[in-house]
């Protein structure tokens, strides 16, 4: 057995000891925060499994910014639902537990006897990478070869911020989201948010602009960006906007916007919907990239904000 | 065994640990989390198929396409959790409870 698989299997029985823990846990506070480190030991496995752009996207997004999330209603329950008492019966225990093995087998079944050698589309994308400029192969599908996919995406976190919207309290339209209460000025936190963020902000634009042709990209980035804003918002330095405002939604819809609308002239001057013209295509993809990393941060911190509220309410809340 | 293939079982484990608290748990929060486990088995599951088919040719070490569907499932999956978690805090703002069981049926 050689180290590098002593190490793999350590990893594997951590997270699935993690996952176990989150499912386990007598605490909402302990599940959440097990998940947050579990989601940081899948970002290894990404690494291990030689996928870096996956792991990049799983720490901070899966990681962090749902941990963060997930933080902040778990601190939110009311006492009683803190200490959960299991309601399910022994016999629906039993059940789930006999149909969960069944998925779980037939799942590692599946894993074991994968065909070999493996079907693959690596080659393809190889042999059409130098058509669009770019020398990361991941940004390649996300952004020219699976573009239908990325373009839905973008458009999915729109829809995201209309629903969590659209949870409003009845005086709470048009006014600022109230789920991130500053804590208050002076602390810790408020010296960490004025350090990270200039820091922050060039990690997320270089994870942008590096995605072209390494690690990175546009989720990535954005990702890192949301974060140093929400940090901000936290910290109390700065306030997140009322909803109502419109430059606001312009900044929300202008990378889906963007990508859309470059799609559609593809249909004329490619050929086809989401083309691009071959001599055109990486300025066309960086722009689209650099405004769908304005969006999606835009999507992410309003995500992470929550539905507008009226002042009062937001205090009234326990 | 290969590493590929010990997270793929890992993955695998994760799908029923996640079915099976989804089932189970008692409270929105926990089955939003196990929600989460579930679908992080599944692209456990699509990593290990990416590796597999990675190394045909020089400079990739995974199948960028299913990368890249990855990538999408996790946006997507953080979108999903964060209109599940706005519904149960408007769910706790209106009735201080965090789940959706009749009464009766919670003091069992």
């Amino acid at each position: 057995m050689s180290a590098a698989l002593i190490v793999d299997l350590g990893l594997a029985l951590s997270i699935l000891g993690l996952g176990v823990w989150t499912v386990a846990a007598r605490s909402h506070n302990g599940a959440v925060v097990g998940y947050i480190a579990y989601g940081l030991l899948v970002a290894l496995v990404w690494v291990r499994l030689a996928a870096v752009d996956v792991a990049l996207t799983e720490a901070a997004i899966g990681s962090g910014l749902t941990g963060l999330l997930l933080l902040g209603v778990a601190t939110r329950l009311p006492r009683s639902a803190r200490q959960p008492s299991p309601t399910a019966g022994r016999w629906t225990r039993l059940l789930a537990g006999v149909l969960s093995a069944t998925v779980a087998g037939g799942l590692a079944a599946v894993v074991l006897l994968l065909p070999d050698p493996a079907p693959t589309l690596a080659p393809s994308v190889a042999a059409n990478l130098p058509a669009t400029g770019l020398g990361n192969p991941v940004t390649g599908v996300l952004i020219a070869f699976r573009a239908i996919d990325t373009l839905l995406e973008s458009v999915v976190l729109v829809f995201a911020i209309i629903g969590v919207w659209s949870l409003a309290p009845k005086d709470g339209w048009g006014e600022r989201p109230g789920w991130l209460r500053p804590a208050p000025l002076g602390s810790a936190l408020t010296l960490l948010a004025q350090l990270l963020p200039p820091i922050g902000i060039l990690v997320g634009i270089h994870l942008f602009w590096t995605g072209a042709n390494a690690p990175g990209g546009a989720f990535q980035g954005g990702a890192v960006l949301a974060a140093m804003w929400v940090l901000a918002m936290i910290a109390g330095l700065t306030r997140p906007p009322a909803v109502s405002r419109r430059r606001l939604r312009l900044v929300l819809v202008i990378g889906p916007a963007l990508f859309l609308a470059v799609g559609v002239a593809g249909i004329w001057l490619a050929g086809d919907f989401l083309a691009y013209p071959v001599a055109y295509a990486k300025p066309l993809i960086l722009v689209i990239e650099a405004a769908l990393t304005l969006s999606i941060a835009a999507a992410l911190g309003l995500l992470l904000a929550g539905p507008p509220e009226a002042p009062s309410a937001a205090e009234r809340q326990p | 065994m290969t590493a590929v293939t010990l997270f793929g079982l890992c993955g695998a484990a994760l799908v029923g640990l996640g079915l099976y608290g989804l089932i189970v748990l008692p409270g929105a929060l926990r089955r939003i989390i196990a929600f989460n486990l579930l679908g992080s088995g599944v692209f456990l599951l699509f990593g290990v198929i990416a590796r597999r088919g990675g190394g045909a040719i020089a400079g990739t070490g995974s199948d960028p396409v299913p990368q890249a569907l990855i990538i999408t499932g996790l946006v997507v999956a953080f979108a999903a959790t964060a209109l599940a978690v706005a519904l149960l805090r408007r769910l706790l703002q209106e009735t201080g409870r965090d789940d959706w069981d009749e009464a009766g049926e919670a003091d069992r």
